[in-house]
């Protein structure tokens, strides 16, 4: 591999992406597959950066679920887009992130049907109005919140109590850098670095002392694919994408994935457990699975914050041989452990994974 | 291990990693033509038996090229060596000796 | 009497062509090239297709007989003023030059392969382009290609799609690639060839005997599909993914060198001198001419002619022609 060839098309794509004053969304699926994920944002955002970032209990979701699964027509999908532009013009903000990939894909897909084609935009304004009486400006600047992450990751490196290098080896972690689909696939240059090798992710763990692998089927999908799983016919199928993935990637044995997805994450860690209970194989060492991260988890643990604080145990795959590596000082015993030292139901073992 | 009700399926993609060209090398040996097809179809198009049965020819020679031979070759049990194939092919391939030349190396007979 | 100047802009084949024949018809002719030899992407080439003639013999002959061709190299063209009497070439070595009749032969660039980034040009190390597997020819050293036992040829590399913002097809890269193939199973005997095509296009005298030649002896395989996007394993092997559409199938495949044949886009300075000389182009960038069929050499603006590649892919055999036809429509302006 030549580091060059990729730097030059990751310097053809850079984006333009503004120092402060964000108005922030959260993702719907997102806070129930790792809750702490979006905390962890805001607090490195604001608490360790001082960055204004703002957010309003009136967003809504945006519609992308049931547009991918055609259920509802785009002009109704955008229209609760455009509902969410109103409560950042209202908010007074002109910044939008977002942290729910799909959100982006479907922002970028709304914004670019309204500038081809500036009477849709006219008629969403009146479908707005008609409907709940609010008045929108288009954001002046569109992120998903790993664009903001990836920004500020010099900061970060900067602020860092740990590095992603093997404290027993001194070797840089060998990390799994997994895209959303509809992050730049559709619109690469909405994305750092575009769509065949996206550098958001790649950007973060290379500044925080990881080694990035490129793996042959480093662009396949996670398998999620939205009705692909949902109907649990079809779940054979999305499992054999995550499966395809993981035979893949099995040479270089990586020691994390990390993701941008609110999808991804979830499928690459929860598969894990049904391919090694189907199979019986697992692909990270010692009949343990690979630990999936999200950026935020991954910028939360460089910056030495409590991997129980930042939902580390809501993992299907366990991270503990990962916090070994980078040397995370934990206390096993409040792995359980929820807010106020209430204990948090401890979940089942599985057969042929080893969860810690 | 736990049934959920779903299985990994299985991957429908030709793997061409380590290409075993043994017998097609050969059959290219015994049947020097066997590289020339331009998969114009006309052999299956006019084939007597391919009206009645999955035979194609075109088929058959290109798994056979790919190495994939399982999933075409039993088609040639069908062939009843009429020889019309022979008379349409536009490379001249002598298609009748191709097709005893292949029954040859991939021992059809005994499939 | 001493018989006008008449100037030529591009020093390939083409360029080399029209001034010999406007030579020979009386004119002095002066060549304008930008780079610092004469013989444009000839000199790149090893090897000619259909029967395999050397390319440096091609441009030995073209250039062994230049005496009457005021030539210069190592020129930029910096403005060009039109005026009744003709055309004022000022170039950016201070000379300027007048002339009744302007010759455009600025030929052609090769797509950069980089730009189909899904190919991984300049990322994967054992991919490589048409014109690096001419130049291997030539020299025999390449650290890319170290006996390779699986070999992959993909055509219309930026030709024939639109993604890549060319809709044309580039005319000559299945004959090349046939070619190719045939050339590295010379050198690798052992090798697998593929050639992963979407159509193969060869027309012309005895290409179908290559393409013949190259199945039957050579053992070239031809996957009818394209290769939709490459990765490489651990081992530095590229991976490769392709339909064989004959078969219906997806496949993937390991490669030990990919050779993208990369398609025909205008040159730098024919986009150049299109604006400055304000000659129509067509969708693709080549020069529209004055009719396509009747007037193939010919300019809407009286006095400015074009051939070659600036009009679109052409083989050298057909660039040759051209250019001779063009040096006789210019003595027909000029003496009319």
């Amino acid at each position: 591999m030549l580091y060059k060839g990729k730097q030059k098309i990751w310097s053809d794509y850079q984006k333009e992406i503004p120092d402060d004053h964000w108005f922030y969304v959260r993702s719907c699926i997102r806070q129930n597959f790792f809750p702490a994920s979006e905390v962890t944002f805001l607090r490195i955002l604001r608490d360790e950066l001082g960055k204004d970032i703002y957010e309003t209990p009136h967003h809504t979701t945006c519609g992308g679920i049931a547009y991918h699964q055609e259920c509802i027509p785009q002009e109704t999908q955008m229209t609760i887009i455009a509902r969410q532009f109103a409560l950042m013009t209202e908010a007074g903000y002109e910044n939008y992130a977002c942290s729910c990939i799909t959100s982006f894909g479907l922002y970028c897909e709304t914004l670019e049907t309204w500038h081809e084609m500036p009477e849709v935009l006219e008629r969403i304004r009146e479908n707005l109005w008609k409907a709940c009486r609010r008045e929108f400006n288009i954001p002046k600047y569109l992120a998903h919140s790993s664009d903001l992450v990836y920004k500020f990751r010099n900061e970060i490196a900067e602020r860092a109590k740990y590095k992603l290098v093997n404290r027993f080896t001194g070797e840089p972690l060998k990390v799994v850098e997994h895209i959303g689909c509809h992050y730049a696939k559709m619109f690469p240059s909405k994305g750092v670095g575009g769509a065949e090798y996206p550098y958001v992710l790649v950007g973060m763990a290379e500044s925080w002392g990881g080694n990035v692998i490129d793996y042959p089927e480093r662009r396949h999908c996670c398998g999620y694919g939205f009705r692909q799983y949902h109907v649990k016919a079809n779940r054979g199928y999305s499992v054999s994408n995550t499966h395809k993935k993981f035979e893949s990637m099995e040479p270089y044995h990586p020691d994390f994935i990390v993701t941008n997805c609110p999808g991804c994450p979830y499928f690459l860690d929860r598969w894990q457990y049904v391919i090694a209970e189907q199979t019986g194989k697992t692909y990270g060492g010692d009949g343990q699975g690979i630990p999936v991260l999200t950026y935020e988890e991954m910028a939360g643990l460089v910056l030495g914050y409590n991997p129980w604080d930042i939902g580390m145990q809501t993992h299907q795959i366990a991270v503990e041989p990962l916090l070994d590596k980078i040397g995370v000082e934990y206390d096993e015993s409040k792995k359980y452990e929820g807010s106020g030292g209430k204990p948090l139901p401890e979940p089942e073992f599985p057969m042929n994974i080893r969860c810690c | 291990m736990i049934d959920f009700g779903y299985t990994l399926s299985k991957s429908g993609t030709l793997k061409i990693e380590n290409l075993d060209d043994s017998r097609f090398k050969a059959l290219h040996k015994l049947e020097p033509d066997a590289y020339k097809c331009i998969n114009c179809g006309s052999c299956t198009a006019s084939c007597s038996a391919g009206v009645f049965t999955e035979l194609s020819l075109r088929k058959i020679l290109l798994s056979l090229q790919r190495g994939d031979e399982k999933d075409y070759i039993n088609q040639l049990q069908s062939c009843m060596l009429c020889g019309k194939c022979m008379l349409v092919c536009p490379r001249g391939i002598n298609t009748r000796h191709l097709i005893l030349s292949i029954s040859k190396i991939y021992n059809t007979v005994d499939r | 009497m001493a018989k006008d100047n008449v100037i030529v802009i591009g020093g390939g084949p083409c360029g080399i062509e029209v001034s010999r024949n406007l030579r020979d018809l009386g004119y002095t002719p002066i060549l304008l090239e930008q780079q610092s030899e004469l013989g444009g992407h000839l000199r790149l080439w090893d090897r000619l297709f259909p029967e395999g003639v050397e390319a440096r013999k091609i441009l030995k002959d073209l250039t062994s007989d230049l005496k009457g061709v005021k030539w210069f190299t190592d020129v930029n063209i910096e403005s060009i003023h039109k005026s009744r009497k003709g055309y004022t070439v000022n170039v950016d070595t201070g000379m300027s030059f007048e002339t009744k009749a302007l010759v455009v032969t600025t030929g052609f660039k090769l797509f950069p392969a980089e730009r189909k980034q899904e190919y991984g040009y300049n990322i994967y190390e054992r991919v490589i382009t048409n014109a690096d597997l001419e130049q291997y020819f030539h020299t025999r050293k390449d650290p890319r290609i170290q006996n390779p036992k699986t070999i992959g040829f993909v055509h219309c590399v930026g030709s024939r799609d639109e993604k890549a913002c060319n809709r044309q097809c580039s005319k000559v890269c299945c004959a090349t690639a046939v070619k190719q193939a045939s050339e590295i199973k010379e050198l690798f005997p052992d090798a697998i060839v593929y050639c992963f095509y979407m159509d193969l296009r060869l027309f012309g005298r005895s290409y179908e005997d290559m393409y013949l030649t190259a199945q039957k002896q050579y053992g070239v395989r031809f996957i009818r599909g394209r290769v939709s996007e490459v990765s490489e394993d651990i081992d530095g092997k590229l991976f490769v993914k392709a339909e064989d559409t004959l078969l219906g199938k997806p496949m993937k495949m390991k490669l030990d060198l990919l050779v993208l044949m990369t398609g025909i886009l205008p040159g730098e300075s024919t986009t150049q001198l299109s604006e400055m000389l304000k000659i129509n182009v067509g969708e693709d960038g080549f020069f529209t001419p004055r009719d396509t069929i009747l007037e193939p050499c010919r300019a809407k603006d009286a006095g400015l002619f074009m051939a070659g590649a600036c009009t679109g892919p052409k083989t050298i055999p057909e660039t040759l022609s051209e250019a001779r036809a063009t040096a006789i429509q210019v003595h027909k302006y000029l003496s009319r």
